[in-house]
């Protein structure tokens, strides 16, 4: 199973239920219901490192707190930037807060993909939707170790052209000539040119090596089950393909079982599994 | 001439396929192209082709009065559209349009039919083909159905 780590820093704080307070930066619009924050420390500290995959606990104060995952650049230093879509009581208050307004921040928690072990290996990212937002660190890493890996190859589907996440930065992306981008949405009407069809479709024809490729998948659940057979038909193995399970959670460090996954809690062991240490439990309706 | 052979015997849809099957197929297809917008199906209309997708990309589209047509999926490069030639009353349920320039090979029906009829084995062979490719397409249009990525 991939590092299930609760940082030094994190481990060695007084009290690990204890946010620290952050200011918020920037904001932006990505989607009709997604938005992306900045946070730096409000008493300056120390520059926030995790590893890619990583979450952290957001407590808008007065509101409640959610687990959100980083969907920054875990090599760039600089603020902490978090990607949420607005969902319920917590996201939705999260989405009005203002640059200048403070933030609950703890962790960071959990595992994270496998970006080191993945090293000399094809790298297949497969996201669906806001799914996008937990792998861009690894995808940032790997980028940043390009020389490091084979082919690199982002399979990202959407509901609709609308909904796409980080558009710009796609495009840019796409325009690479060392990583193979492919996105396509369920629905489209009018003026959208791209691919059509559900994100599983590409998985035959993408161009990376099934027997020498690491898969992280990340999106809906459902998404992903589809996701990891369609990889297993191309020849990807379960040992080589690796996921996030989304789970409830409150003290986000192990103690409450508030996210019990099967015989594992997602804040510690999780929230990036291998596949094949899940597979037996993964898709129970009683999990 | 240079015939279309090699490119039937290297497509995905026919790779394995015996050599005196190709040398059967070839003697139903042509080659063609398409601009991007240009239809290759329009909805209702006779379906006496399938097309064997060389490069370029097409839309499966249906047609809705009121917001205008709406991709259903798209194909490409290695995928094959069509197989409404295969099922009386042989007519066509979707438009399908070249999304940009687009070489295939277009395979005649009506020929294949006839074929298929005198030589079960070829006949067994495509369908065999035809029947994977429609469970694809409908595991894929049940997971559209799921909407996957709410
Ligand atoms: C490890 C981990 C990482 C995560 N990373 C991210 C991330 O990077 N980005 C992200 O956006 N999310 C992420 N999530 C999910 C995020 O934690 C949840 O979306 C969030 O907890 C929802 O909290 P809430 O209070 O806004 O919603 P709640 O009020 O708790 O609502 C939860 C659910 O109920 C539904 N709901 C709420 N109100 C209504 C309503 N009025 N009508 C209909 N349905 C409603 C919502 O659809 C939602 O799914 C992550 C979760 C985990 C466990």
């Amino acid at each position: 199973m991939t590092t299930s780590t609760v940082p030094a820093h994190v481990e060695h704080r007084a009290n690990p239920m204890q946010p620290q307070p952050f200011r918020v930066r920037k904001v932006q619009n990505d989607t009709h219901d997604t938005f992306t924050m900045n946070l730096t420390p409000v008493d300056g500290g120390a520059e926030f490192k995790f590893q890619p995959g990583q979450f952290n606990m957001l407590y808008v104060f007065g509101v409640g707190e959610v687990p959100i995952s980083i969907s920054g650049d875990p090599t760039a230093g600089g603020p902490l930037v978090h990607t949420t879509r607005a969902v319920g009581t917590v996201t939705k208050a999260m989405r009005k807060l203002k640059v200048g307004d403070t933030i609950g921040v703890r962790g960071p928690y959990g595992s994270a993909w496998p970006v080191e072990e993945a090293k000399g290996s094809d790298i297949v990212i497969v996201a669906g939707g806001i799914g996008l937002a937990p792998l861009r660190p690894s995808l940032y890493y790997v980028l940043r170790h390009r020389h490091d890996y084979g082919k690199v190859v982002l399979l990202y589907g959407t509901r609709t052209p609308s909904d796409i996440l980080y558009r710009k930065e796609i495009e840019g992306w796409r325009s690479r000539f060392d990583l193979e981008v492919y996105v396509t949405v369920d629905r489209a009407i009018g003026a959208w040119h791209g691919n059509v069809g559900v994100v599983t479709n590409l998985i035959p024809k993408a161009p990376f090596d099934p027997l020498n490729a690491v898969a992280m998948v990340c999106g809906p659940e459902v998404m992903m089950r589809f996701t990891a057979l369609a990889l297993q038909k191309r020849g990807v193995t379960p040992g080589r393909t690796y996921l996030t399970m989304e789970r409830n959670m409150k003290c986000a460090v192990g103690f409450c079982g508030h996210c019990q996954f099967g015989p594992t809690f997602a804040c510690k062991d999780g929230p990036v599994y291998r596949y094949d240490k899940i597979r037996w439990f993964f898709g129970k309706r009683e999990v | 001439m240079e015939t279309l052979e090699p490119y039937l015997a290297e497509h995905p849809f026919f790779r394995g396929m015996a050599k005196r099957h190709i040398e059967l197929i070839v003697g139903c297809a042509s080659n063609v192209r398409f601009d991007a917008g240009q239809y290759l199906d329009k909805e209702g209309e006779e379906a006496n082709r399938f097309w064997i997708i060389r490069h370029g990309r097409i839309a499966i589209e249906i047609f809705n009065p009121t917001t205008g047509p709406i991709t259903i999926q798209t194909v490409g490069e290695g995928d094959v559209a069509g197989w409404s030639w295969l099922f009386p009353p042989y007519v066509h349920h979707f438009d399908t349009r070249a999304l940009e320039l687009t070489r295939a090979i277009a395979l005649d029906g009506k020929c294949l039919r006839t074929k298929c009829e005198n030589d079960h084995e070829l006949g067994y062979e495509l369908f065999k083909r035809f029947a994977q490719i429609m469970e694809q397409r409908i595991e894929a249009t049940r997971m559209q159905l799921l909407d996957l990525y709410k």
